[in-house]
């Protein structure tokens, strides 16, 4: 009875240990990549109900995450080093990409996105999401910390030079995100909090002049996130029935594949954007509260994972994705549950969506890289 | 130039890193927040709107009670009808099914126009009717051409039906559809899915009982209004009601009689109405020309509408309800009885009437109708002849006051409380009245000339027919008010079991003694049996007694005759909008009264040639039997009421009963 127990116990042991010794051979996080798996799981079994059953979308979706998984293990192979020095050619290509869509770009739903490459729709602003902190973080390696007025300017250069291409096509919530991929690189860099303050209240006048020259859709969301009642059936309409998708659910939610907001079609986008009312609709707050402490431990390790890189440039990259990813989570989650206006932001590994898992993904493999190879570096 | 320090920047890094997660935490903490609010504190708000939002509630409408006569014969049914259902999203070819089914002779050409803007008023994928009531012939056409009308279906409904038509229209009303004003008096979750409602007879008076409770499917739509099928989707929220069905309506008619009494009215202008003088029970309720309730269950046209107003005949008028005018001599009775109970008259002291009365201190004289003479008579010859002469010196003795107290008392100058609506009161005159119809204080009072004429029914006494025929009533009865009814009792079509209801005694002239009912009932015999009697042509050969009287209502229509005294009157020499009308009222049998009948023919001259004839024929249809004799029990029939019932609530059927049984009586 003990002796079998015993064995047991070693054998689990064994297990463990060869299986530990395989993620460190792929340079993996084992925990990271048990976090993302689960709340990828989680996504998938919400998008099967989300998508009436749609079992193609959800073999896309496989598909992408599969894609997406090889390119998060390709990319944690890759040096730090490696990455470092790659960043400016990034940056630069992903410039000459937004400049591409500019010109010669796909137009769909009215907006000018992506890049027809023979069977690939490709987005270029994706890219940017990662090739922004990348530059940032590249930019302020060599320099000492925190960084000076002049170096101000040159990251405020990098950040705003894709986020105007980005907010031209327009997609105002992946210029927001990026411009918060910069940012946040800059803050963990230390800037002061003098300009800190400083720097919001001049992004505060960026937005009141931004305002004047928006889109008109883009000022109708915003006004009509102050007073969705107004609009109750035009713009106001995705506010109120993601509300009451989500209010509807209560605490244990009406089960899946039982939401009749989602099920039958109330719901606007509810396998992109507005996915997070579906889970609030069908689990309730108890499957909300699930899916965040999953967020949360993804986030946690992923600070963890930064903070452990012995180098500026591994710690502010590492750093950004981490808190960029969470800036996700909370932009969405604030814009189903009426906290910030309608954005067009996507809940990570969540929503249905193609470039977006690829790129959180890719995200995730640099940070795996940057803590992998951290006893490599000097 | 700053040198970098890397264990400064790891701190400051660490730092900031938990400073953002110090960030995270609050703004997850706001998110939180948010959803506590939302899934808990407002969870029953969100829920009520979500299912708002999918559930749509379809109501299911209650079957209508039948209406049925006290032979159980159905006079108000419900009958499916078939009408063509459009759903404009299934129908790629709209217009083309269109003129398809106008080649087929299912649309009009012509309606096609109006059908188009109908088509585009509705949601694309709303069902709604495009053609009403088609024919047995119609559905069969269209239903072997239905697979080329994707979006075009046949649906059923169920419509009111009079399957007789015009047959008691009056007594028994009809539904039409509901009008904006009547919907705000109803409660709008009991009338959903309800079409029509009672407006008139005892379709209006017993729509509570007969339209039954609704009831409701409730359906899943999506976003776009569209039914779905989603079992698992608010599976436990989706309610199913049955409608429950109106109860059925046991009216007091007997269609047989009321058949034979339209047929006897049929081309002339008047109304019937027998009632059972024990029960208030209303027999024969009949008024002419009557229309068809049919044009209303069906939603009537504005040209079939504009058709029945104009008609000269107006058929829409209940003249049983309705119809104002003065009684004639059928008033001699009541006044007879006043004056004996009051003593103004000795019944048996015989008086000199000639040709004419004189009225102390007036050069006018009042004359016989046709300036007969009568002589010398008592109580009995003056109503057997209907001795005007007598009359006008009983009215004059009386004087108004009297007579306009008295006249009440046998059911005149109210309403007499029968449960139809658009009962008219009639009118009994006083001297307060006169004086408030003038403002001319000269011409407002009262003369006594005014007096003298209200003795055989002329000048401003009007009456109804329902409150002759109640009078009647009260006269078979020797003095009971039964409040004149059609409804005796409400069927539950589930159990058939009925409730009826009690008869309602609501008066009795107890101050009137035997002795003065003797005298008068034996005269009103007299008017059927005496030779000289008014009637007797008309019903001397009956096998049972009868007790009548004939009326004759003189007109005061422009271009007519003034009253009788003015000159003589020759009915088949007037044109007929101005012969007068004719009145009959009589109870049969007179020894033991089972029916009392009123009859009105307008315009037919005099009352015992033109109104006793029907009354005559009516009470022969309803107290004989097959063999010609006197049925025990006539009139019963399966949906009459139970004998024990009746007796029961009868203080006493036998009318010959003394003044101390009557007192005993419950």
């Amino acid at each position: 009875m003990i002796h079998e127990e015993f064995s047991t116990d070693s054998r689990t042991r064994r297990t463990l240990s060869g299986a530990a010794r395989v993620l460190l051979a792929l340079k993996v996080d084992g925990p990271l990549a048990v976090g993302l798996a689960l709340t990828a799981g989680f996504g998938l079994v919400v998008l099967y109900s989300a998508s009436a059953e749609n079992t193609s979308m959800l073999v896309r979706t496989v598909l992408r995450l599969v894609l997406g998984i090889i390119i998060m293990l390709s990319v944690a192979r890759i040096s730090p080093n490696l990455l470092r020095r790659a960043s400016p050619w990034l940056y630069g290509l992903g410039i000459v990409l937004l400049l591409g869509v500019a010109a010669v770009g796909h137009v769909h739903l009215g907006a000018k996105r992506w890049l027809d490459l023979g069977p690939i729709h490709f987005q270029p602003s994706e890219l940017m999401k990662i090739a922004v902190p990348m530059m940032c973080a590249w930019y302020l390696h060599e320099r000492p910390l925190p960084p000076r007025l002049g170096d101000l300017g040159v990251l405020g250069l990098i950040i705003l030079a894709p986020v105007g291409l980005v907010a031209k096509e327009p997609d105002l919530g992946t210029a927001a995100l990026i411009t918060a991929a910069g940012a946040v690189v800059v803050f963990l860099a230390g800037l002061r909090v003098r300009a800190l303050v400083v720097l919001l209240l001049l992004a505060a006048a960026a937005a009141a002049l931004g305002l004047r020259f928006m889109h008109g859709y883009q000022r109708e969301r915003l006004l009509t996130f102050l007073n969705p009642e107004a609009h109750p059936l035009g713009a106001g309409y995705h506010i109120i029935q993601s509300q009451i998708a989500v209010g509807s659910g209560g605490i244990f939610g009406k089960g899946w594949m039982a939401g009749s907001q989602a099920q039958l079609d109330f719901l606007p986008e509810r396998t992109t954007d507005f996915i997070f009312a579906v889970i609030g609709e069908e689990f309730g707050l108890l499957g909300l509260l699930v899916l965040l402490m999953l967020y949360a431990f993804v986030i946690g390790r992923s600070i963890y994972l930064a903070m452990q890189c012995p180098d500026t440039f591994s710690r502010l990259l590492g750093g950004s994705i981490a808190l960029t990813f969470f800036v996700y989570v909370i932009i969405n989650a604030g814009m189903v549950t009426g906290l910030v206006p309608v954005v067009g932001v996507p809940l990570p590994l969540v929503s249905y969506g193609g470039s977006s898992v690829v790129t959180v993904l890719s995200g995730f493999g640099i940070l795996m890289a940057l803590f992998s190879h951290r006893k490599l570096m000097g | 130039m700053r040198i970098k320090d890397h264990w400064r920047e790891q701190r400051m890094f660490n730092r900031r890193a938990w400073f953002a997660g110090a960030v995270m935490v609050l703004s997850v903490l706001a998110v939180l927040g948010r959803l506590y609010y939302l899934q808990v504190l407002r969870h029953h708000y969100y829920d009520v709107l979500s299912l708002d939002n999918g559930v749509r509630t379809v109501p299911i409408p209650a079957a209508r009670g039948l209406i049925l006569d006290r032979n159980g014969e159905v006079i108000a049914s419900n009958r499916p009808t078939f009408d063509l259902d459009l759903t404009p999203d299934e129908a790629p070819d709209l217009k083309d099914e269109l003129k398809h089914l106008v080649r087929l002779g299912l649309l009009q050409q012509s309606d096609l126009a109006q059908l188009m803007r109908t088509i585009a008023s509705h949601e694309r994928f709303d069902t709604f009717p495009i053609r009403l009531d088609l024919s047995a012939r119609e559905v069969g056409r269209f239903a072997v051409r239905r697979y080329e009308f994707p979006g075009i279906d046949i649906s059923s409904r169920q419509a009111r039906w009079y399957p007789f038509g015009t047959l008691a229209v009056d007594a028994v009303g009809y539904v039409g559809t509901i009008s904006a004003r009547e919907l705000a008096h109803l409660n709008p979750a009991e009338y959903a899915g309800t079409a029509v409602i009672g407006q008139t007879g005892v379709e209006a008076t017993y729509e509570k009982y007969l339209h039954g409770t609704n009831g409701y499917r409730q359906t899943l739509v999506d976003a776009l209004g569209r039914p779905v099928r989603r079992p698992g989707v608010l599976g436990k929220e989706l309610h199913f009601k049955a409608p429950v069905p109106g109860d059925d309506v046991v009216l007091s008619l007997d269609l047989k009689l009321q058949r034979l009494a339209e047929q006897l009215l049929k081309g002339q202008d008047g109304a019937v109405v027998a009632i059972d003088p024990w029960t208030g029970d209303v027999i024969v309720m009949a008024s002419s020309p009557a229309f068809n309730p049919n044009l209303f269950a069906r939603g009537i046209t504005e040209k079939e509408y504009q058709a029945l107003i104009d008609d000269p005949r107006r058929p829409l008028f209940n003249r049983t309800l309705r119809a104002q005018l003065p009684s004639g001599s059928t008033v001699k009775p009541a006044l007879a009885l006043g004056a004996l109970t009051d003593g103004v008259i000795d019944a048996h002291q015989k008086v000199l009437a000639g040709y004419a009365y004189h009225l102390p201190g007036s050069a006018h004289l009042y004359h016989n109708a046709n300036h007969e003479y009568c002589g010398e008579m008592t109580l009995r010859t003056a109503i057997i002849m209907s001795c005007d002469v007598y009359f006008y010196r009983l009215a004059h003795l009386m004087g108004i006051d009297r007579i306009s107290s008295w006249l009440p008392e046998f059911g005149f100058g109210h309403r007499t409380g029968i449960d139809i609506p658009g009962e008219d009161r009639g009118l009994v005159p006083s001297r307060a009245w006169k004086r408030r119809q003038f403002a001319n204080p000269a011409q407002g009072e009262w003369f006594p000339g005014d007096t003298v004429i209200l003795g055989i029914g002329q000048g401003y006494f009007l009456v109804t027919p329902l409150q002759m025929a109640h009078y009647t009533a009260m006269l078979a009865t020797r003095g009971r008010s039964y409040e004149p009814r059609l409804v005796t009792g409400l069927r539950n079509p589930r159990t058939e079991q009925i409730h009826w209801k009690r008869p309602v005694l609501n008066g009795n002239l107890t101050q009137i003694s035997p002795a003065a009912w003797k005298v008068v009932i034996q005269a009103m015999v007299g008017v059927t049996t005496q030779p000289k009697g008014t009637a007797y042509w008309e019903m001397h050969n009956s096998t049972y007694p009868i007790a009548g009287k004939t009326g004759t209502a003189q007109l005061v229509r422009e271009g007519a005759k003034g009253y009788a005294n003015e000159g003589s009157y020759h009915a088949q020499k007037t044109l007929k909008q101005l012969r007068d009308d004719a009145w009959f009222i009589a109870f049969a049998p007179a020894n033991a009264p089972r029916i009392a009948v009123a009859v009105l023919v307008e315009h037919a001259g005099w009352g015992s040639t033109g109104a006793a004839p029907i009354a005559h024929k009516l009470m022969d249809a309803y107290l004989l039997g097959p063999d010609g004799k006197l049925l025990a029990h006539p009139g019963r029939g399966p949906f009459s009421e139970p004998a024990g019932l009746k007796s029961r609530v009868m203080p006493g059927v036998d009318p010959h009963m003394t003044p101390q049984q009557r007192a005993a009586a419950p």
